[in-house]
């Protein structure tokens, strides 16, 4: 399954499997943690097709929809933040 | 190792290389990590935005004594690593590769700890001696990730120190630990760049340590962050509530700053009628309408505004330290993203609303240069305190108490629809494509010493920046308006006089008479002379400036007078540092010609339309 971040539901996790993103655009993905290999989660989608909230790890970050698309996602599950089993 | 640097951060060579007397030391750090209050806590209050010798590079640096070591202090600024590309991280590999250093102080998150590791594995790499100081304890405690400082530090074989920079914890144990280490590294060592490990080498090593050393909750506690985010950043409630906000925000101004503001009147007026007036007595009468109707009327105006500016500032400080406002470029961003701007520009835009100058310098952030400029374009139209204070004078002189926050906000909105406009015409001529990637930092109580701390900042910088402005502009009005000797101010002899009436043909349609429009003439030195201008043009003192003003204005002129404040070129600091940042003289002209296009355009439409109704 590849699935691009922008198409990943609001309350979801997956983990990234690779980052089409070189140069500049890479090197800030990385550095804020978008790698494959780790567990990205969509919070929300901000309305009229703006940007969308993530959580990798601790980290909490914006990312435009378009930029979102050259990272590819397999194994997503429900993410089910700490707060709402409370 | 970069060669593209550019020419502006190289280095004066006879500078470079001479032993310093104190010893040279460093903070390094990714942005967010409260870097800059841990420098703060660090230095004291001794701080100040400098070229570091032989350098042609601003840092904020510092003296601090350590022990019985001078130290000298450099805050670089916030990076995510060596490599990158963005004109901050080319300013500290500059740094980094040219000036001898004795050590530097690695600031991290302790809550991120495992993406900044990377970044202390490349410093320490680079053979400078290495102090790590894992700033934000008390969040990282909140949050429930919890680090072994000490196995950190025999992993890394470096000191680690946890500190709170915020509520100045662990702040000695991080001085007793930078001493220790320039005790034992007395000569000063040039980084390596070149040493620093590849990037996966890094992460891997970093995924290592973080496994020995660091415990993560799997999911963290989501807490007040979360549950906030769920109403702030609603779908649907979240941008009403942003500009509600913001309009709490204005109405605070109002009414804490107002009283303060009196009270300063109050002062000034007791000063000049009951210690300058009869000490100038006996003085000649052009010294003495020097003296009272030039300096102290023009400057005094401007002073009583202080107080509100600093809680403006304070409330500003507030909003930014929570965490809000990186919010709120999350929820502006669809609609920053069609106008060719991205929810940064926003964020720099409200950033604009304390002084353009600091907003049009936070454009480095914005790599894509089309894009930049577009930024720089924009943000001119942010309403900032300068004007704020023209506009709240003549709010409160214009309009009922309780009309005038009304009046204020609508202005706001002005300010942003002048933005937006300037965006949408020209997003296509300066067009980009540049991924945007932001964090957005938990929520954060900021503190009460923190707010009051930005407040004074902030103030004491406007002041300073912009007293020598206010004082020769008034003065200048004062010759154009009191001379020749005997004239009556600002009449038809004065040069100011001439001016006017030559004017007039173009502002005659907006409904502004000559002699305001010599306000304005000044107003493009700085906003912060309008009003003393006014008074010395009016002759009237600060307390008597409302009533002049109404006797020869309607609430249609003066808020076509307004609107043409708002929109036309900041001041020359804005149009000088916009020329300093985009390198062209052409990209300056244009954003000097097209606000005052603008600026006539809205005020003509306004000013007429609301005659052709009826008022």
């Amino acid at each position: 399954m590849n699935l691009s971040l922008d198409r990943l539901a609001a309350d979801h996790s997956a983990a990234i499997t690779a980052v089409h993103a070189t140069g500049m655009a890479g090197e800030r993905m990385a550095a804020l943690g978008l790698m494959p290999g780790r567990r990205v989660a969509v919070l929300r989608r901000a309305p009229f097709g703006g940007p969308l909230h993530l959580r990798i790890g601790p980290t909490e970050l914006m990312i435009r929809r378009a930029d979102a698309r050259a990272i590819l996602l397999d194994h997503v599950r429900r993410w089910k933040p700490a707060a709402r089993r409370g | 190792m970069e060669a593209c640097c550019p020419p502006r951060l190289s280095p004066r060579p006879e500078a470079v290389g001479a032993r310093p007397r104190a010893r040279q030391v460093a903070t390094v750090g990714p942005p967010n990590t409260g870097k800059s209050t841990f420098f703060n806590r660090l230095t004291g209050a001794g701080a100040r935005v400098a070229n570091w010798p032989g350098m042609t590079i601003e840092v904020m640096t510092a003296r601090v004594l350590l022990g019985a070591t001078m130290v000298r202090l450099a805050d670089l600024p916030g990076i995510y690593s060596l490599e990158g590309h963005t004109d901050d991280e080319a300013v500290v590999q500059r740094f980094l590769a040219t000036v001898p250093l004795h050590a530097i102080v690695a600031v991290v998150n302790a809550t991120r700890i495992e993406l900044q590791l990377p970044l202390v594995l490349a410093l320490k790499a680079t053979g400078v001696p290495l102090v790590v100081a894992l700033n934000m304890a008390d969040e990282a405690v909140h949050l429930g990730v919890t680090i072994d400082a000490a196995r950190l530090a025999a992993e890394l074989g470096v000191p680690v120190v946890s500190v709170s920079a915020k509520y100045g914890r662990g702040m000695e144990d991080a001085k007793r630990a930078l001493a220790a280490l320039l005790g034992a590294h007395p000569e000063p060592v040039v980084a390596d760049l070149g040493a620093v490990p590849a990037r996966d080498v890094r992460e891997r090593e970093s995924a290592r340590l973080c496994a020995l050393a660091v415990r993560m909750p799997a999911v963290l506690p989501a807490g007040a962050t979360a549950r906030l985010d769920r109403v702030l950043l609603h779908p649907w409630l979240g941008i009403p509530l942003f500009f509600a906000a913001m309009f709490v925000v204005f109405q605070a101004v109002y009414g804490i700053g107002v009283p303060l503001q009196d009270a300063m009147k109050w002062l000034q007026d007791a000063l000049k009628n009951g210690a300058l007036a009869p000490l100038l007595s006996g003085a000649p009468p052009l010294m003495r309408s020097f003296v009272l109707d030039g300096l102290v009327d023009g400057v005094g105006t401007v002073v009583t505004f202080v107080p509100l500016m600093a809680v403006f500032f304070a409330a500003m400080a507030l909003v930014e330290d929570s965490g809000y406002l990186s919010r709120a470029a999350w929820l502006m961003d669809a609609l920053m993203g069609r106008l060719g701007l991205d929810g940064r520009t926003f964020v720099m835009q409200l950033m604009g609303f304390g002084c353009n100058v600091p907003a049009l310098m936070a454009t480095r952030v914005v790599r894509n240069r089309a894009a930049r400029l577009l930024s720089m374009l924009v943000i001119p139209f942010s309403l900032c305190s300068a004007r704020l204070q023209v506009f709240l004078f003549l709010t409160t002189a214009f309009f009922s108490p309780t009309a005038a926050p009304f009046v204020l906000f609508s202005l706001y909105l002005m300010s942003f629809a002048a933005a937006f406009l300037t965006a949408f015409v020209w997003r296509r001529r300066y067009a980009s494509r540049e991924p945007l990637l932001m964090e957005l930092p938990p929520y954060r109580l900021p503190t009460l010493s923190m707010v009051a701390a930005e407040a004074w900042r902030a103030t004491s910088h406007f002041l300073r920046r912009a007293s020598g402005f206010i004082v020769a502009g008034v003065l200048l009005i004062w010759v154009l308006t009191h001379l020749p000797p005997g004239a009556a101010p600002a009449g038809p002899e004065t040069p100011a006089g001439w001016l006017a009436a030559a004017l007039a043909p173009v502002f005659g349609p907006l409904g502004i008479d000559p002699l305001m429009s010599i306000a304005l003439i000044f107003g493009f030195v700085a906003k912060e002379i309008v009003l003393g201008g006014l008074a010395v043009v009016l002759g009237a003192g600060t307390d008597q400036l409302a009533g002049a003003l109404a006797g020869r204005l309607d609430w249609v002129g003066a808020m076509s007078f307004m609107i043409f404040t708002l929109i036309y070129t900041p001041c020359l600091s804005a149009i000088a540092t916009l020329r300093d940042e985009a390198k062209s003289l052409r990209f300056t002209a244009l954003a000097v010609a097209w606000p005052l296009s603008l600026a006539w355009l809205a005020s003509f439409v306004f000013y007429q339309g609301a005659r052709a109704l009826g008022f």
